[in-house]
């Protein structure tokens, strides 16, 4: 048993639960509901298992290192934490169809990191060897499945309140869409789990601080990686304030929702792989 | 005057406003973008051609203090509008909030019980007193202990719980105020410098990095030795400096430092940042004359002759720790006897037979270089860190207050009737109230288990 197969199994899991996800909506049955969910658990246990054999064969390789080390390892643990989050807003709120809607995240993430990462187990250079690194990127992580968890409902949001205005005088949506939670739980699930997401990202952020800090003597310094997790605060902060007022709540919370998400992404990639790249290649 | 009055208050009510805290984090956000796509603090001929910039975009976009944002007048501007707004809001809000808090409305009218969502109606058996007597014991068990009124023959309870969670708020706003004053507080009293030292030597300066000045320490700093070590392959596994704080000439401080781990005395912070070699290396050879096999060892620093028997001598032009993946390598040439420099060539201290192949009078190998390095540190002083970790601390434990907390209040009023006792119990939280109403049933069943028995 080596951690590239459980990666592998975790994978499959991540695809088998999506799909039965997705014929427990068209079907209606509830067993596959459940059992989607029980696929999950499967895969979830199977993450960090991986994850655990993974931070074993680095120390087995003489390399003291939590599995946070580069991107394929953030990327599978990002998986690893929206299936966290998504579990445990199902203990609580067993609303199963949500499923359909968060896993595609975390198994887009894993067949992306099988697919097309490196993943050799390199050890860390001296600015990363630190326990600043584990808090850090934890923190980071479980903020960033939290806004996967929101952006999820939110598209639900979207797409079930546009077809209720449709079908205003037309009796409750059926279909596809009976399954869907109402509207106003899937507004407040939003609202609950950009909650989970907020502070986790806050304490990221203030983590990273502290850590630069202690490392180079400067806690902020308007790097664009620094700049984009502001942004993404900013936004979500704007999307806590505008719940108070009138006229921000339901559909623009939502769409706020979607863009934290997609700025969130940019953020965690898009900051590496195409702002240093706009750069590097600028500079030759 | 009226008009001037209104001015003023519509200026208040704009600072006030919820919209735009919402409109100001939004064009924070917006405006964010534009450092990370332009690269900030580049000097001028980089944006001309990084870029391919033209000389008036260049102008243009200096004008608007694009090259510099995060520290432009307009995007400071924002940060002050947001700061602004957060006091106002904080002064329109929390006396409210402080009254709530300290003077609650312990005797709840009809009027206030028309406003729950959550209430409830009983008649018990009884009397006044002895229902008073089992709800204050009730609530003080299940909930917190109330505080009993008693007026015109009714009696009213009333028990809060997690009131102070209504500070949160104003505890994550205020988090951001001190935040801002501590970042004032380093901009203004503390500086970041940068030094490089090399081993064995030691400064009482330091340069500051905005303006390049020279800054005295009022002590001195000695580098004894800097070490770098590699991992198999080649990438660079830890670098460390061993330094001592010297007062006076007297040690005081002794530290080796590495990457994420600094020395820090009397406010100032020194972290290893990088190095670099340190002036010619000295070299050792090994020359044999390949006419007589005679063999001898010379040891010189770069550009110098070293003298061979016969008049000859090799003169070390240049190392380089790892040549085309054939390890240490020098570059030297030899000068015959006519003070001129002969055609340089590489020597490799792996390969001691490869110079044999060249030909000529004599044949040389590496045996050794030392390249002594200096260690390159960052400096800093910045007195206002530990006001922006007390701000970053009051914003966790207040957006933690704010969001997971919740002030929940109960009212009850028992009134005499004409057949028994008349129990209406309401309650309202100001977070979560699809929680507080499971809560609620809860104590619905408890008020009516106690009440009948």
């Amino acid at each position: 048993m080596n951690s590239s197969l459980l990666f592998n199994i975790t994978t499959i899991a991540y695809f088998a639960a999506m799909v039965v996800f997705i014929v427990f909506l068209t079907s209606r049955n509830k067993a596959l509901g459940f059992g989607a969910t029980l696929i999950c658990w499967v895969g979830f246990l199977a993450n960090t298992a991986a994850i655990g054999m993974r931070w074993y064969e680095a120390y087995a390789m003489g390399y003291e290192q939590a599995p946070l080390s580069n991107l394929y390892e953030s990327v599978v643990f990002f998986a690893w934490a929206i299936l966290l989050i998504y579990l445990l807003f199902d203990l609580k709120y067993k609303q199963r169809a949500i499923g359909a809607f968060v896993l595609p995240f975390a198994f887009g993430g894993m067949i992306w990191a099988q697919w097309s990462l490196d993943a050799t187990i390199q050890p860390l250079v001296p600015a990363l060897q630190s326990n600043w690194l584990t808090y850090h990127v934890f923190t980071c992580f479980i903020g960033y499945a939290a806004f996967a968890m929101a952006c999820g409902v939110s598209i639900m949001y979207l797409i079930k309140s546009g077809k209720e205005e449709k079908s205003a005088e037309q009796s409750p949506a059926g279909g596809l869409l009976g399954l869907f939670p109402s509207v106003k739980v899937l507004d407040d699930l939003n609202y609950k789990a950009i909650m989970v997401g907020f502070p986790m990202l806050t304490l990221g952020i203030i983590t990273g601080a502290a850590w630069a800090n202690y490392a180079w003597g400067t806690y902020w310094s308007w790097d664009p990686k620094e700049t984009w997790s502001l942004i993404v605060w900013f936004i979500y902060a704007a999307f806590l304030h505008a719940r108070f007022t009138r006229g921000w709540v339901g559909k623009r919370a939502a769409w706020l929702s979607i863009f934290g998400f997609a700025a969130t992404i940019f953020c965690y990639l898009g900051v590496n792989l195409v702002l240093s790249g706009l750069h590097s290649y600028g500079g030759s | 005057m009226s008009k001037e009055q209104s001015f003023t208050d519509r200026l208040w009510d704009f600072f006030c406003s919820l919209k735009l805290a919402i409109v100001t984090l939004i064009l924070l956000a917006l405006t964010s973008i534009i450092g990370t796509v332009i690269e900030q603090n580049l000097p001028v001929e980089e944006y001309l051609q990084k870029y391919g910039m033209s000389e008036s975009t260049y102008k243009t976009l200096d004008a608007l203090q694009f090259f510099d944002m995060y520290h432009s007048y307009w995007f400071l501007s924002l940060m002050g509008i947001f700061a602004v707004n957060l006091i106002c809001c904080s002064i329109k809000r929390l006396p409210r909030i402080i009254k709530t808090v300290r003077n609650p409305v312990l005797v709840a009218d009809d009027g206030l019980f028309r406003t729950f969502s959550n209430k409830e109606e009983i008649v018990a058996a009884g009397t006044v007193a002895s229902v008073r007597d089992k709800l204050v014991v009730l609530l003080g068990k299940k909930f917190a202990s109330p505080v009993v009124t008693e007026q015109d023959g009714k009696v009213y309870l009333f028990a809060q719980k997690g009131a102070y969670s209504r500070f949160g708020v104003y505890v994550t706003h205020s988090s951001i105020l001190i935040i801002f004053l501590g970042a004032m507080i380093g901009n203004i009293w503390g500086f970041k410098a940068y030094v490089n030292i090399v081993e064995g030597k030691s400064v009482n300066q330091v340069w500051a990095r905005a303006g390049q000045q020279p800054i005295p320490l009022g002590f001195e700093v000695r580098c004894d030795n800097f070490d770098v070590t590699f991992y198999e392959g080649g990438r660079p596994k830890e670098f460390s400096s061993e330094l001592v704080v010297l007062e006076n000439g007297q040690e005081v401080l002794k530290k080796t430092i590495e990457v994420n781990d600094p020395l820090s005395y009397k406010g100032l912070t020194f972290y290893q940042s990088s190095y670099g070699p340190a002036g010619d290396p000295v070299y050792q050879f090994r020359v044999r004359n390949r006419a007589t096999g005679e063999t001898v060892d010379v040891m010189g620093q770069q550009g110098k002759h070293l003298p061979l028997p016969g008049g000859a001598s090799l003169i070390p032009m240049g190392y380089a720790d790892s040549y085309q993946n054939f390890g240490p390598a020098a570059q030297v040439s030899l000068d015959s006897g006519d003070h001129k420099h002969g055609t340089p060539f590489i020597v490799f201290q792996n390969y001691p037979q490869f110079d044999e192949k060249r030909g000529g009078e004599f044949a040389v190998t590496l045996l050794g270089a030392q390249q002594s390095y200096f260690t390159g540190l960052q400096v800093a002083k910045d007195p206002g860190v530990w006001v922006v970790w007390l701000g970053c601390l009051l914003m966790v434990l207040g957006s933690c207050s704010a969001f997971f907390l919740s002030h929940r209040r109960l009212w009850v009023s028992i009134q005499p009737l004409q057949k028994g006792v008349g129990v209406k119990f309401g309650g309202a939280a100001h977070r979560n109230q699809p929680g507080f109403t499971l809560y609620f049933d809860d104590l619905k069943k408890d008020f009516d288990d106690a009440l009948s028995s």
